[in-house]
C-alpha cells in the first residue's frame, strides 16, 4: 500500500507544480506584452500625434490624427450598422423565436459567425462591397468590422433576455402592452447593463482588427472623412508602419499600439464590471 | 461537560476492529468548529464503539453534518472552516497536521445524493482499490465482484459491469457508492443522510447494507429521520444548536430519554 | 354609458377608451414592424453566413476553372510570375502552426483552469482569472508587433538549444534543423498558442467550477488526490465542453491572420523544420492581397479564403460530431 500512496502523492505534488507554472504562463506573457507596449508607446507619446497627419515616407514629421478620426469614423459606423441589426436579431431570437427550430438554427449559424476567422468577413466585404464599386472604401470597412461585431451583440442580447424573468414580462403584457411595447419598454431596460455589456465586448473585438481592413477600408496617407474612399486607421498604420524602415514610422505604430491596448483594456474592464453587476442583480 | 458512559461491547473474536473492544474507536475530546466566525459544534464530547452503528439526530443546522465532516477531515477543502479539539482515532489525533491520504483510506464516506464518477460501474469501484493497492487483473476482478455482492447490487449489475455508473437508479447508484467506500476497506464509515433521497424499497436495502457492514467497520450516520434512526442503530446521539444533548442506547433514548430537549424532539414537539 | 353599451362596442372591436385593450390600429401596426424588423435582423444573420461562403466561392471562381480542386490543393507552386499557384504549402502552414499552438495551449489551459478553480487561494483566483482572460482583448496586431520586435529575438536565442535538444532525435530531429532566426513556423505557433490559452483555459474553468461539490467531495473523501480528482473525475465529467473549448481554441488559430503575419518569415516554400519561415493561409492573403496585380492571382488568393473555410467549417462539423457521440456514450451524463 505506501508504495502506491507514495508515487501517487509524488504525481500530486509534480501535477500541482505544473498548474501553478501553468497560471503563471498566461499573466507572464500579459504583463510583457503589456510592459513592451508601455514602454516603447510611451516614448512616442507626443501631441502632434493628435493633430499632424501621418507623415511621407522618409520625412519627419509625427502625427496620427487622419488615422484616430478614421478609426472612429469606423468604429462609428460599424456601431451604426451592427448594434441595430444585432439587438433585433437577439431579440427575436429571446422573445419570438425561443426554443423553436428555426431559432436555434439561427443560434447554430450565429455560433459559426462569431467564430468565423476575420479574414474571410474581410474576403465578403470586398467581394461585395470593393470589388462592385471598384475601389476600397471606409464603408466596406465598417461593414466588415459590423459583420465581426453582429454575433457577440446576437448572442449576448438573446441571453440577457433570457436571464429576464417572464413575470416581469407577462405583469407588462398584463397591462395590456403589446410586444414591442413590452420587449422595448421592459425587458430591454431589465436587460440593459447585459445588452451593452455585450456591445462593448462587441467594440473591443473589432478596435484592433487588421486583417478584414486590409481587403476593405485600406489606408489613406492624408486625411478625410470621405466614407466612400479609403481611410486611415489605426491597424493598418500599425501594420505599415511597424514593418517600415523609419524609426520615426516605428515609434508611431508602438503608439498607436500603445493607445489602441488602453483603449481595449478600459473596455474590457468595463464590460467585465458591468458583467458582474448583471450577476448580482440575479 | 457531557461525558457519556456506553455499555461494554459484547464479546465478538470473530469481528476485527480496535485491538480492545470496550475502548473507543472514536472519541472526540472538546471539540468546537467554526464556518468562519459562525460557532457551528460547542465544545463536544462523545465516543463511538467499534462495530456498532451510531446515528446522529437533530434538526437541520444542528451540526450534526458538520460533525461527520470533521470526521474525516473533508472540512479542509473549504477555507475558513476549522476545528479545535481533539478526535481520536485509535488514540491518535486525525485533527494534528497529517496526511489525508492515510486517513481518508481509514474512514471512508457516503453522502446525501447519490455521486457515482463518470465512469462504468466497474471503474467506480475499482478506482478507489487502485488508490492504495496494486492488484493483477484478475485480483481486482475479483475485489470488485466482492464489493458488488457485498452491497447486494451483484445479480442487478453482473453482465453490464462495463456501463456508465450514471444509468444507474438512485437506489442503485447510492449502493453502488457505499461499495465503493466499503472496498477500500475503511475502519469507519460515514454516511450523511444516505437515504434521504431515496425511495423506502431503496432505504431498506441500504439500511440492510449497513446492517452486514457492521462486522468489518464502524458506522456513524447522520439522519433526520428518527424511524432510520430506531432501526438501523444501536446507538442514538441527539444533537441541538451545535452542542451533544444527550447519546444512549437506540431504545432507551427513544423510549426514555433523560433529556427533557430530547423528548420534546423525539415526540414532535419541534423540529 | 351603460355597460351593455361598452359590451357592444367591445364586440365591434372599437373600444376606444379601454386600456387593456391593444386594439388601436397604429399600435397594431408598430407591433408588427417591430416584430418583422426583428425577423429581418436575424434573417440577415443567417443570410451573411452564406452569402460570405457564396461571394467568396464566387471570387475564386476564375481559380478553381484554372487549376481544379485537387491540382490546386496538392500543388507546391506558387509564382505570381508564371502566374502558377497551388495551395499545398499554405494549407500545411496553416495546419502545422495551429497543431504546434494546441499541443502547448491544450495543456497550459488545462493547467491554468485547475490552478484557479482547486488550488489557489481565494483571493487569487479572480485575478488570475482575470489577467489570462485579458490576453485575449489583446488585438491581434499587438500580438504581431510585441512578437516581430521582442520575442523573437528572445527566442531566436533559445532556438539554437531546441535544434541541439531535439534536434538529434532520431525521426523528430528534422523538425528542428536549421539557422536560429527567431521567425518561423514555431515562433507563429507558439505566439498562436497565447492568444488561444484565453479561450480554452476560460472555458474549462467554467466548467470545472461548475462541477457539483457533492462529487468533488466524495471523491476527496475516498483519498484522492487534487490531480486525481481533476483527472479521473472532472474531466470525464466536463468532457465535452472541455472538447467544445478546444476546438473554439483551434478555430482561432486557424483563422488568426495579422500576429502570425509578422512572426511567420512568410515563405512560399515549404521547410521541413519548424525552425524555418513558413506561411499560412491567411498570411500569405494580407500579405499578397493588396499587391496582386492580375485577376488570376486574386482569384487565387480568394481561393486560398475558401479553402480556409472549409477546413473551419469541418473542424466544427468534427467537434459538433465528436461531442455528439460522446454524449450519446454517456447516456444520462451531463
Amino acid at each position: 500500500m505506501s508504495w502506491v500512496v507514495t508515487r501517487r502523492r509524488i504525481v500530486d505534488a509534480i501535477s500541482k507544480v505544473f498548474m501553478g507554472l501553468a497560471a503563471v504562463v498566461g499573466v507572464f506573457f500579459l504583463f510583457w506584452i503589456m510592459w513592451t507596449t508601455l514602454k516603447f508607446g510611451i516614448t512616442g507619446m507626443h501631441w502632434t500625434l493628435f493633430t499632424q497627419d501621418t507623415p511621407p515616407p522618409g520625412t519627419d514629421g509625427f502625427g496620427l490624427r487622419n488615422a484616430f478620426v478614421g478609426s472612429l469614423i469606423l468604429l462609428g459606423l460599424s456601431l451604426l450598422i451592427g448594434v441595430p441589426v444585432g439587438l433585433m436579431a437577439g431579440t427575436w431570437l429571446a422573445e419570438y423565436g425561443f426554443h423553436s427550430r428555426t431559432a436555434n438554427t439561427v443560434r447554430f449559424i450565429n455560433d459559426i459567425m462569431l467564430s468565423a476567422p476575420s479574414i474571410e468577413i474581410g474576403l465578403f466585404a470586398y467581394a461585395i462591397m470593393v470589388s462592385p464599386m471598384g475601389h476600397f472604401s471606409a464603408l466596406a470597412g465598417s461593414l466588415a468590422l459590423a459583420v465581426l461585431m453582429i454575433p457577440i451583440i446576437v448572442r449576448t442580447t438573446d441571453e440577457m433576455l433570457g436571464l429576464v424573468g417572464n413575470d416581469v414580462r407577462e405583469a407588462a403584457i398584463a397591462l395590456g402592452a403589446p410586444n414591442s411595447v413590452v420587449i422595448t419598454q421592459v425587458t430591454w431596460r431589465a436587460a440593459r447593463a447585459g445588452i451593452i455589456t455585450g456591445i462593448l465586448i462587441g467594440l473591443a473585438r473589432i478596435t484592433g482588427e487588421t486583417a478584414p481592413l486590409l481587403f476593405t477600408a485600406l489606408n489613406n496617407q492624408y486625411f478625410t472623412t470621405n466614407v466612400f474612399s479609403p481611410m486611415a486607421n489605426i491597424p493598418m498604420v500599425i501594420f505599415q508602419f511597424a514593418l517600415s524602415p523609419y524609426t520615426n514610422w516605428q515609434q508611431m505604430a508602438w503608439a498607436a499600439a500603445f493607445i489602441t491596448v488602453l483603449f481595449v483594456l478600459v473596455l474590457s474592464i468595463l464590460a467585465r464590471w458591468l458583467a458582474g453587476r448583471v450577476q448580482v442583480q440575479k | 461537560m457531557l461525558n457519556v458512559a456506553l455499555p461494554p461491547a459484547p464479546a465478538n473474536p470473530a469481528t476485527g476492529g480496535g485491538p480492545d473492544r470496550n475502548s473507543p474507536k472514536l472519541a472526540v475530546r472538546n471539540l468546537n468548529f467554526y464556518y468562519g466566525k459562525f460557532h457551528a459544534i460547542k465544545n463536544i464530547n462523545v465516543e463511538i464503539r467499534p462495530n456498532t452503528v451510531t446515528a446522529f439526530i437533530g434538526p437541520s443546522g444542528c451540526g450534526k453534518s458538520t460533525l461527520l465532516r470533521v470526521f474525516n477531515r473533508i472540512y479542509d477543502m473549504y477555507p475558513g472552516q476549522r476545528a479545535e479539539g481533539e478526535v481520536l482515532l485509535d488514540g491518535e489525533n486525525i485533527l494534528d497536521p497529517q496526511s489525508f491520504l492515510k486517513l481518508r483510506s481509514k474512514v471512508g464516506m457516503v453522502f446525501q445524493k447519490p455521486t457515482p464518477f463518470p465512469m462504468s460501474i466497474y471503474e467506480n469501484i475499482a478506482f478507489g482499490i487502485r488508490l492504495y493497492e496494486k492488484l493483477s487483473r484478475s485480483e481486482m476482478d475479483d475485489r470488485v465482484r466482492q464489493a458488488l455482492i457485498g452491497a447486494g447490487l451483484w445479480h442487478e449489475v453482473e453482465g453490464k459491469l462495463n456501463q456508465s455508473a450514471l444509468r444507474l437508479s438512485g437506489g442503485q447508484q447510492q449502493r453502488l457508492c457505499i461499495a465503493r467506500a466499503l472496498a477500500i476497506k475503511p475502519e469507519i464509515l460515514l454516511l450523511d443522510e444516505p437515504c434521504s433521497a431515496l425511495d423506502p424499497i431503496s432505504t431498506a436495502k441500504i439500511e440492510e447494507l449497513m446492517y452486514l457492514s457492521k462486522e468489518n467497520c464502524t458506522l456513524i450516520i447522520v439522519t433526520h429521520n428518527m424511524q432510520q434512526a430506531a432501526r438501523a442503530s444501536e446507538f442514538t446521539a441527539f444533537m441541538l444548536n451545535g452542542e451533544l444533548i444527550e447519546i444512549s442506547e437506540t431504545t432507551q433514548m427513544f423510549t426514555k430519554p433523560s433529556d427533557k430537549r430530547t423528548e420534546d424532539y423525539i415526540t414532535g414537539r419541534f423540529g | 354609458m351603460s355597460s351593455l353599451d361598452t359590451a357592444a362596442r367591445i364586440e365591434k372591436g372599437s373600444a376606444p377608451a379601454n386600456p387593456k385593450s391593444s386594439g388601436k390600429p397604429w399600435r397594431l401596426s408598430g407591433d408588427s414592424l417591430f416584430h418583422t424588423a426583428a425577423r429581418l435582423a436575424a434573417f440577415l444573420v443567417v443570410a451573411t453566413l452564406f452569402a460570405t461562403v457564396i461571394a467568396i466561392a464566387l471570387d475564386s471562381w476564375l481559380s478553381i476553372k484554372t487549376f481544379g480542386v485537387w491540382n490546386f490543393l496538392k500543388s507546391s507552386e506558387w509564382n505570381p510570375v508564371t502566374s502558377t499557384f497551388g495551395a499545398f504549402p499554405f494549407i500545411i502552414g496553416t495546419l502545422v502552426s495551429s497543431a504546434i499552438a494546441m499541443l502547448l495551449a491544450v495543456p497550459i489551459s488545462f493547467g491554468t483552469a485547475l490552478f484557479i478553480s482547486e488550488i489557489a487561494p481565494y483571493w487569487m483566483r479572480r485575478p488570475i482569472a482575470g489577467a489570462v482572460e485579458l490576453l485575449a482583448a489583446i488585438p491581434s496586431i499587438v500580438y504581431g508587433l510585441w512578437g516581430l520586435v521582442v520575442f523573437a529575438p528572445v527566442f531566436g536565442q533559445i532556438e539554437p538549444w531546441i535544434s541541439n535538444t531535439f534536434g538529434v532525435i532520431p525521426g523528430v530531429g528534422v523538425l528542428f534543423q536549421g539557422p536560429p532566426m527567431g521567425i518561423g513556423m514555431l515562433t507563429a505557433g507558439v505566439i498562436l498558442a497565447i492568444m488561444i490559452l484565453p479561450y480554452i483555459s476560460s472555458v474549462m474553468r467554467d466548467v470545472f467550477m461548475a462541477v457539483p461539490w457533492s462529487l468533488r467531495e466524495s471523491a476527496y473523501a475516498m483519498g484522492c488526490t487534487t490531480w486525481e480528482v481533476a483527472w479521473h473525475i472532472m474531466l470525464p465529467y466536463t468532457r465535452t465542453a472541455v472538447i467544445g473549448g478546444m476546438f473554439l481554441g483551434l478555430g482561432r488559430a486557424l483563422g488568426e491572420t495579422m500576429a502570425v503575419t509578422f512572426v511567420i518569415g512568410n515563405s512560399n516554400v515549404l521547410s521541413s523544420s519548424l525552425l524555418m519561415p513558413g506561411a499560412t493561409i491567411p498570411s500569405v492573403l494580407a500579405n499578397e492581397f493588396t499587391e496582386a496585380t492580375s485577376r488570376l492571382y486574386l482569384s487565387s488568393l480568394i481561393y486560398l479564403g475558401l479553402i480556409l473555410i472549409a477546413v473551419t467549417l469541418v473542424v466544427r462539423f468534427l467537434a459538433v460530431l465528436l461531442v455528439r457521440r460522446l454524449a450519446n456514450r454517456e447516456g444520462a451524463s451531463s
